[in-house]
């Protein structure tokens, strides 16, 4: 029962894979290795196709996974598989959370997270702009700085920031938009 | 509560298919509906329940959504609000797997996310500074923020290890005052 069999595959990834999407990625290839399901030429276009779609990238690679392996009810079945323990152990936490609401000690705990997920939200949005702004492998080939910097982009970004900060739209407008404006300045 | 639901399934939905790039990404979108045009919770709220999923088991954007619709919903409004935002996926990524092949490959759709990637990057950076002057509010902020931003940049440090670090320098932190309320329960 191939359907049984992704369910609880993907369960196993969603519950053992921590820190967001790209985290399931090693689980993927061992489990194109063990099941020989599909081979590790796939996992290159399932990275590229879920990259490139909306969506978070971890239930995408799930999904096409699954898709690949048993049709469209395989792409169903690996993605709840894989949100299944999500869904229970966020249940479980807020839970607990409720019981401990107005503890020093919970409180103390987040007095430290929220800081530091700021840092980390920073360096995601840090890493958003190398990839999307600069060229730093035609810069290694190459060895001219200039080539580096796509400035184009960078002056796309202030004005996106500017606008961004003026009119307060909806974030959707803006993405909206600026897919326009890649084609047609062919970013 | 089943029109609830329903909303909650919905908003999640759309949120599912306009986000590019997953868990961080999504932040601005979520921020603009959950906070600002709904307002069921706050920025600290939200800042929370990103550093628990990061340090939790699965994919970063279910887990905030599932925190999210148990807030709302209990139970019910998790379960639909994760399945809110995986359908999307689901879809597109079937409607790819089956009948586009190349997708990935075509130049327009590579023109389109190379302007929405530049775009995400502003809408992040936006994002970092309302959480950086809602969540930082002291010295202490400060520099365990910069240190999560240069760690995580700068080093291969598992973020699943700071987020644990910077809870238990938050309980450090407070020590006292945790200790204080220990020996006021005890009278």
């Amino acid at each position: 029962m191939i359907y049984l069999q992704l369910f609880w595959e993907f369960l196993k990834i969603g519950l053992f894979a921590v820190g967001g999407g790209m985290a399931t990625l090693p689980f993927l290839q061992r489990l194109a290795d063990s099941t020989g399901w599909y081979s590790q030429a796939l996992i290159t276009d399932m990275i590229a196709i879920s990259e490139s779609t909306p969506g978070p990238i971890g239930i995408n690679m799930a999904t096409y996974v699954g898709c690949n392996v048993a049709g469209f009810f395989g792409g169903v079945v690996a993605t709840m598989g894989e949100i299944l323990p999500s869904i229970v152990i966020v249940v479980l936490v807020s839970k607990s959370l409720e019981r401990f609401r107005g503890s020093k000690l919970v409180d103390a705990a987040f007095y430290g997270l929220r800081p530091a997920v700021t840092g980390l939200i920073a360096a995601a949005g840090l890493s958003v702009i190398k990839v999307s702004m600069f060229h730093f492998d035609l810069y290694e080939k190459t060895g001219a700085l200039l080539d580096a910097i796509d400035f184009k982009k960078i002056i796309f970004f202030a004005l996106a920031f500017v606008a961004i900060k003026k009119f307060k739209l909806h974030p959707i407008v803006y993405i909206a938009c600026a897919a326009v404006i890649g084609l047609m300045l062919s970013f | 509560m089943l029109h609830d639901l329903l909303t909650l399934y919905t908003l999640f939905f759309r949120m599912g298919a306009v986000t590019f790039g997953g868990g961080y990404a999504m932040l601005p979108i979520l921020r603009r509906e959950i906070i600002e045009n709904r307002q069921w919770m706050d920025e600290e709220s939200i800042m929370d329940y990103y550093a628990l999923s990061q340090g939790l088991p699965g994919i970063i954007a279910i887990n905030v959504s599932v925190f999210i619709g148990y807030k709302r919903r209990g139970i019910p409004g998790a379960i639909a609000a994760a399945l809110g935002m995986v359908s999307p996926c689901i879809i597109i990524i079937s409607v790819i797997a089956f009948f586009l092949s190349n997708f990935q490959d075509n130049p327009y759709v590579q023109h389109a996310l190379a302007g929405i990637s530049v775009c995400v990057a502003a809408l992040i950076l936006d994002a970092v500074i309302s959480m950086w002057k809602k969540g930082v509010k002291d010295g202490f902020g400060i520099v365990l923020c910069l240190a999560m931003l240069a760690l995580s940049v700068f080093t291969e440090i598992s973020p699943i290890l700071l987020v644990i670090a910077c809870a238990l320098l938050g309980i450090g932190a407070k020590w006292k005052s945790i200790h204080a309320q220990k020996e006021e329960n005890g009278k």
